[in-house]
């Protein structure tokens, strides 16, 4: 399975899901440094920890990476929108945009569209019967 | 320096996403038109990364220095890592992956703008 994880069309995502933990990451450790206060901006560092996952198990593969990676990108889409909702009722709170924040907008909405590619993928590569 | 590099470089990005966009449409993999266009856009980015880390050390305007340089670090990264990804994937992944590349040049080109405080003046 390790090949298939992240070759082909998971190559692609492997790329994108690096991108997004660097970004996240990046974007959460200067938030944070400048006000650690602020709860939008821990879920951010929520996302950045999601990504890097995601990113390593793909790269990893076999049945442990594909279960991790699965069980990464299942929280990201519930975070993602569950964030994403939040977001709009209580603008309050998110002022200051963040990874997931109005679905993340700030992001050209690819946090939202990210974890429905990265199931569909995981589906597409699930390991033979008899795994999770 | 700065200004005017991000309206280049956006220049550059979108017209390598188009060759992209249209060999992705007739189902082809990367071509060396794209490659070359990369190389033109990674020797831009790597040009911004001097210039804008040196107006950024010589401006009195009121910028992150630290978030400016790390979008301008990422955006030099991208190109030379988005290609030799899609150098692995020798089929319309691998343009796919370019595009993703380039698309995300753009969207960081517009948040370094918004960073130097392009919208302020």
């Amino acid at each position: 399975m390790a090949e298939e994880l992240s070759t082909g069309w998971g190559r692609a995502l492997v790329f994108v899901y690096g991108v997004f933990a660097v970004a996240a990451t990046g974007r959460s450790t200067v938030q944070l440094g400048e006000d650690a206060g602020k709860l939008p901006y821990w879920l951010s560092l929520v996302a950045a920890v999601l990504y890097l996952l995601a990113t390593t198990c793909l790269l990893v593969g076999g049945r442990v990476g594909w279960t991790v990676a699965r069980a990464a990108v299942s929280i990201e889409l519930v975070g993602v929108l569950g964030v994403g909702v939040w977001s709009y009722l209580d603008t309050g709170l998110f002022h200051d945009k963040t990874v997931w924040s109005h679905f993340g907008q700030g992001y050209g909405f690819l946090p939202l569209v990210l974890p429905f590619a990265g199931l569909a993928w995981l589906r597409h590569t699930r390991p033979p019967s008899g795994a999770v | 320096m700065t200004g005017w590099s991000y309206g280049v470089i956006l220049a550059m990005a979108g017209v390598v996403a188009v060759l992209l966009v249209v060999d992705l449409v007739r189902d082809r993999s990367a071509q060396d038109s794209h490659y070359i266009g990369l190389a033109v856009l990674q020797v831009g980015v790597l040009a911004q990364l001097v210039g804008g880390s040196v107006a950024l050390a010589r401006t009195d305007r009121d910028v992150e220095g630290a978030v400016f340089v790390s979008y301008l670090v990422t955006v030099a990264l991208l190109p030379v890592v988005g290609a030799f990804f899609s150098l692995a994937e020798r089929s319309r992944v691998g343009t796919t992956i370019l595009l993703l590349a380039v698309a995300t040049v753009a969207g960081l080109e517009l948040r370094l703008w918004d960073i130097w405080g392009g919208t302020r003046g």
